[in-house]
């Protein structure tokens, strides 16, 4: 498969908008004939990813790159930063308002989720700086 | 049914699933659900299309708001409300599944 990129910038104000990245990097994998369940693997790990940068970092830019062997996926925010990654990965462990919670976030599900949909999964982070996850799910 | 238009409408439905918390919805319902919530904002939208559930139905006399209807619309996803709790629908969903 020849390798394809999309890349997209995820407005922190518009929570309007919020989830239409993954459907539109749904509908590309669709095209190139990736199979149903990865494709939902990547919706998943994705959509958490889009939703953590609206609700906590403002916004940020996604890139989805398909390979031969994998797809990756890449989210970088320009927001707080994560001050406790072990405490971020925990299920149920969540710093959301309850604002956000009113909108049926702060689970504390959502970088849980992204590690266990994904094959593998990095978090860079820095206080004040911001954050860049990374993940792959293979094909 | 406030949108969908008769051939998403008549997709058949194979499963279903109840919930409000998101990310739990997101991990865990399965494509062609009827997935019963009292959410109405616009993110069960994106949720109900990232996973392909078959409809979505409110419950409880929950009315979706605006760009949650206009997203529904625009994405021609099935979106149903009822006045009945979420158990009963969720009972009579599986009684017609049987």
């Amino acid at each position: 498969m020849e390798p394809f990129k999309l890349e997209f910038a995820i407005d922190g104000e518009d929570f309007h908008s919020a989830g239409e990245a993954s459907s539109e990097t749904k509908k590309a994998l669709k095209k190139l004939g990736i199979p149903a369940d990865t494709i939902r693997r990547v919706s998943i790990c994705m959509y958490e990813g889009e939703m953590n940068m609206v609700l906590h970092a403002n916004g940020g830019a996604v890139t989805v790159e398909v390979g031969e062997d994998a797809i990756a996926i890449a989210l970088a925010d320009s927001g707080p930063g994560i001050p406790d990654i072990g405490a971020a990965l925990s299920e149920g462990f969540s710093t959301a308002t309850n604002e956000i919670r009113e909108l049926g976030f702060g689970a504390g599900m959502g970088l849980p989720n992204m590690k266990k949909y994904c094959d593998e999964m990095d978090i860079q982070t820095e206080l004040g700086v911001g954050t860049t996850v990374t993940m792959k799910i293979n094909l | 049914m406030l949108s969908g238009t008769d051939s998403a409408a008549e997709r058949e439905v194979t499963g279903g699933y109840s919930g409000d918390l998101l990310s739990w919805v997101m991990g865990r319902a399965r494509a062609g659900d009827a997935w019963v919530t009292i959410m109405s904002n616009v993110s069960v939208a994106a949720v109900a299309l990232l996973t392909d559930v078959a409809c979505v139905v409110l419950a409880e006399g929950v009315k979706p708001d605006e760009a949650l209807l206009s997203r529904a619309v625009k994405e021609d996803l099935p979106l149903l409300c009822s006045g009945l709790s979420a158990f009963e629908l969720c009972a009579r969903i599986s009684k017609a599944l049987e």
